[in-house]
């Protein structure tokens, strides 16, 4: 049983981290736009990575 | 279960006075920031293509669409107006109104929608960790383990509950101060005494406490509490905060000096001068100046009428082709505007407060939950020879069961998937009791200018006329603001035809426009202007070398306006047509349409009239209209629709509004709201099933914390499960 002494406080800790991670990304403005949010995964303005760049975009 | 609905004043003159102010407001601002509801957008093509465009805009910091409330927001520099970023929406093809930033209750509302959310959060996460600690204590954790675990559970839940249980204090206490008794009553009631009586226990080294059942119920019920509150809030800001930018203002001459005074300020006698696009500001006789009126957001007349000196105009009629002087007849209170304010207000006051079906069962089953747990407190007080504690844990355990979770849930989850749905085809509920009130309609009124049709005339005929009759029409149809002469050149312009080079052109307000084409003199306007014989059909005449032509008009069908009227006929609702306009255009319409019941030539007094004689006869009346004459009808019928083209009185007493071009969804709307009623029915009668079956467990006794857990989480997943099956 000595071991609730770690795994209570260990599970309290996770469930405040989730409770803080939800209320960041809600003052982040994460769920104004949920629709929006899906549908903006297919614009490849969004790329964080540079394309590859093609051979009639050179120069 | 309050539902708050704000109706603006059905006066447009009263909703525009605070938008005088805010525009005032806005003016100053270094950098404006502008909403615009854009009812057509769908998928990320839409999003690339008009942040995409927007950003290349003069004057245009940023921008940005949020798809799920189809509302673009612009950040620009000052001078960047509204209708600029509308303009330019509407070369990309979509159709765009403009949303009103400037008013406070849209940062409310956001304020309101996160805090609310934020509680969901805090009492969904609360739930999870007390429901670790609880299945712990189910499966027999015995002793000091036990307590161990019932305390931390309650560290956990008394915070909680301080939090997120505000909501329901804060009703309660309204309530109950103001001498009412509604659900959130008993529901703090429980939370608290269950609280209480939990921590009391736990000190006790009691063996049930009931703090996930606590925290799982206000969890569930401000879930239904959020959804509710978007739906409304979504309608609310798209629908209402559609600009109304009309600014009340004047230009009134006074020995030769223009000035521009408030409306407010006009007194009988004075002279103001309308230019041509203006909106008449007062009821007045015209003392000098040519033009012709557009009436038809007043009487639902589709052609202009000739305005010269003496003619008698009412406020709201637009000025068509020349300036006029208008001399003051009746201003404020006592214009014709007015009075039709005051229709509305009369017919508003007449209807009686609809009561809801969540508010029926709320009001049914409110004083059910006390009595109950008092019931059970003092029988077991009794049998049990005094044992307060049994007979207090025996009184919480039926209390949180009897508490209605999936009430709660069963008629917000319904709303929001019936009105997430028809917000996607285009339509937006205003207030929160028109779904209800749109499933007992049976009879339908339609208006038909600006309605079943566009308002908008288009050429009938110009197959019939020489390619140089048309090459001269579009040439002098070019030159004048007329509606016909517009909707002629447009239709023309979309033939590809290029005007003819016509010399000398001038407009003759009220008449026609003139010129010199190939040394002859060309004239396109009214039949007897240019020699000829007028017809029975809307026309305007041409005239070419003494020889004249005639090009006919008929109003344009809005999309899916048959569609609708077969759609609804083939639900067996009955279909009237009620128009301002003259019997003949209607007869055809409704020929068209197949409607069988018309009626032509009514005042908007009549139109309110023959609703409340279908309503008296037992009907529910839905009505479908635009203009101002419709005002008091949409605020007599039962529920009213009005598309986003209607003039803001219209759509202020209107219970829903279209926002697409295509009428089609009204349909929909009609059978929809049918489903969704017979969902919430269901899914009334199955929280109500739950009750039946676990409530005697609960009084006999036998209810553990592990039952209200499973009860509350059941009743609240079937519920919302029957609400996602809504097609």
């Amino acid at each position: 049983m000595e071991v609730l002494a770690i795994l209570i406080p260990a599970s309290l800790f996770l469930g405040l981290l989730g409770l803080v991670a939800f209320l960041w990304s809600l003052r982040k403005g994460q769920y104004d736009d949920p629709e929006g949010d899906s549908q903006r995964i297919l614009d490849p303005r969004y790329e964080d990575k540079p394309k590859p760049v093609d051979e009639d975009q050179r120069g | 279960m309050s539902s708050m609905t704000i109706r603006p004043s059905a006066c447009p003159a009263c909703d525009a006075a605070p938008a005088a102010e805010a525009l005032a407001g806005r003016a100053a601002a270094p950098n404006a920031r502008i909403l615009v509801s854009v009812p057509a957008v769908h998928c990320a093509g839409c999003i690339s293509t008009i942040e995409r465009d927007l950003a290349k805009m003069e004057g245009v910091n940023s921008a940005r669409l949020n798809l799920t409330l189809k509302r673009l927001s612009v950040d620009a520099k000052a001078g960047i107006e509204a209708s600029d970023v509308i303009a330019r929406l509407d070369r990309l093809g979509y159709e765009a109104h403009e949303l009103d930033a400037g008013t406070l209750s849209m940062t409310e509302t956001e304020r309101q929608g996160r805090e609310l959310l934020m509680m969901v959060g805090v009492s969904g996460f609360a739930m999870m960790n007390i429901m670790l600690l609880s299945v712990a204590v189910w499966s027999g954790a015995e002793g000091a383990t036990r307590d161990l675990f019932h305390l931390i559970s309650g560290l956990i839940a008394v915070p909680t509950v301080a939090f997120a249980g505000r909501p329901f204090f804060r009703n309660a206490w309204k309530a109950l101060r103001a001498g009412r008794m509604d659900m959130d009553g008993p529901i703090s009631f429980a939370i608290l005494l269950t609280l209480f009586i939990s921590t009391y226990e736990t000190l006790q080294s009691g063996e049930h406490a009931y703090f996930e059942a606590v925290v799982m119920l206000i969890f569930f019920l401000l879930v239904g509490r959020y959804l509710e509150f978007r739906a409304r809030s979504v309608a609310r800001s798209a629908a209402q905060e559609l600009a109304a930018l009309e600014v009340p203002r004047a230009t009134r001459l006074a020995e030769g000096v223009e000035s521009v005074v408030s409306v407010a300020d006009l007194a009988v006698g004075d002279i103001v001068l309308v230019r041509p696009g203006g909106r008449m500001p007062v009821d007045g006789v015209v003392t000098a100046g040519q033009s012709e009126l557009d009436r038809a957001l007043l009487t639902g007349e589709t052609l202009p009428v000739f305005a010269g000196t003496g003619t008698q105009v009412s406020a709201g009629e637009v000025n068509l082709t020349g300036p006029l002087q208008v001399r003051v007849t009746a201003a404020g209170k006592d214009s014709s505007l007015h009075r039709m304010a005051d229709l509305v207000a009369n017919a508003e006051s007449a209807k009686m407060r609809y009561t809801t079906i969540a508010e029926k069962a709320a009001a049914a089953y409110a004083p059910t939950i006390p009595i109950l747990s008092l019931g059970a407190f003092f029988v077991w007080f009794w049998i049990s020879g005094g044992d307060l504690r049994l007979s207090l844990n025996i009184a919480v355990a039926s209390l949180i069961i009897t508490c209605p979770c999936a009430l709660g849930l069963a008629v917000p989850a319904v709303v929001t998937a019936s009105s997430g749905k028809l917000f996607r085809k285009g339509l937006l509920i205003k207030d929160g009791t028109a779904l209800e009130r749109l499933a007992e309609v049976d009879t339908v009124v339609f208006d038909k200018t600006g309605t079943l049709t566009m308002g908008t005339p288009e050429p009938t005929n110009l197959d019939d006329h020489s390619l140089d009759d048309l090459r001269v029409a579009l040439g002098l149809a070019d030159a004048s603001s007329h509606p016909l002469a517009q909707a002629l050149a447009r239709a023309l312009r979309d033939r590809d035809l290029r005007p003819a080079r016509i010399d000398d052109l001038a407009e003759v307000p009220g008449y026609g426009v003139e010129g010199q084409w190939q040394g002859q003199r060309v004239r396109l306007g009214r039949a007897d202007w240019v020699g000829a014989e007028a017809g029975a059909v809307t026309a305007a005449y041409l005239s070419v070398a003494g020889e004249t032509r005639c090009f006919s008009f008929a109003d344009q069908l809005r999309p899916g306006a048959e569609t609708v009227v077969r759609g609804l006929q083939s639900q067996g609702k009955h279909v009237w047509l009620i128009s301002g306009d003259v019997p003949g255009v209607v007869r055809d319409l409704a020929q068209r349409l197949r409607i069988d019941d018309w009626q032509a030539s009514a005042l908007p007094a009549d139109k309110a009239a023959k609703i409340e004689e279908l309503q008296a006869a037992g009907h529910k009346v839905l009505m479908v209209g635009d203009g101002l004459n419709d005002t008091a009808a949409l605020s007599t019928a039962h529920v009213s629709i009005s598309p986003a083209s209607a003039l803001d009185a219209a759509r202020a007493a209107s219970d829903m509004v279209l926002l697409s071009r295509d009428l089609s969804p009204v349909a929909d709307a009609v059978r929809l709201s049918k489903t969704a009623m017979k969902r919430i029915r269901e899914n009334l009668w199955q929280s109500g099933i739950y009750n039946i079956i676990f409530v005697p467990i609960a009084l006999f006794g036998f209810a553990t914390p592990l039952w209200a857990a499973f009860v509350m989480s059941i009743s609240s997943i079937t519920v919302t499960l029957n609400a996602l099956r809504l097609k």
